[in-house]
């Protein structure tokens, strides 16, 4: 299992905030690419070409990085702060 | 170097945090202040409020980076970052940033710095309401990310 966090404007267009999947084992793009696969609505929101980061236990990802069960997901749309 | 991030909801006191800035600082002979507030006018209605969001404890994170890439750039003594979270309206104050160095050039540089990566690398996010009823989450400025090419070095680190 692993908890997926949504924030910003893709926590509105995905109507979720926090989910928890089943989870074997896979990395970023993995996941990424699992998530697309629900539809239309998923795909668009985490088109590639939307610049997004995955952060994984509290740590910022610049590469595709490894996910575990049990780890904390969380999806962030750019960024608009100061 | 002293590095102190708060995220918050309450205002901030300009000369409360600069002093505990500069008592921390040591021998520091130049402060460096921004603070950033609501703009009222950035679009054709005017703005009813503002709600700001962040990821907690990954934000914290992120700006303790970007003072220590700072800090090996320029020789900085200490950073005081205070950043509000919440709802705003028309001229609230945001955003406090202080930098403290030796010599003012080092604190004005770093001081510019972490703002620009602020603004595009710590995850805040910005949601408008206008006073005609309309809201929308604030896209990311494409400008922010140019202005980030005058800290690119031609030459490899």
């Amino acid at each position: 299992m692993i908890t997926i966090t949504y924030f910003g404007n893709l926590k509105d267009q995905l109507q979720c905030s926090e989910e928890t999947i089943a989870w074997e084992s896979g990395d970023t793009e993995s996941l990424l690419t699992m998530l697309r696969e629900r539809g239309a609505l998923w795909a668009q929101a985490l088109a590639p070409e939307n610049i997004f980061r995955v952060v994984v236990n509290e740590e910022i990802t610049f590469s595709v990085t490894e996910i575990v069960s049990g780890d904390r997901v969380a999806l962030l749309p750019p960024v608009t702060g100061g | 170097m002293h590095v102190h991030i708060v995220i918050q909801e309450e205002l901030f006191d300009l000369k409360k945090e600069s002093d505990a800035l500069i008592k921390a600082s040591g021998d520091a002979g130049a402060l460096v202040l921004f603070q950033g507030m609501v703009r009222e006018f950035d679009q054709a209605v005017q703005l009813e409020k503002m709600m700001l969001e962040h990821f907690p404890g990954v934000t914290e994170k992120e700006i303790t980076r970007i003072i220590l890439k700072a800090k090996q750039k320029w020789d900085i003594a200490g950073c005081r970052v205070i950043h509000r979270v919440g709802a705003f309206y028309a001229d609230d104050p945001i955003v406090l940033l202080m930098v403290t160095a030796k010599h003012r050039l080092h604190a004005f540089l770093a001081a510019e710095y972490i703002m620009d990566y602020l603004k595009t690398e710590a995850p805040f996010w910005k949601k408008e309401f206008l006073q005609d009823g309309e809201n929308y989450w604030v896209a990311a400025k494409k400008s922010d990310q140019e202005i980030l090419a005058r800290w690119q070095e031609p030459d490899s680190e």
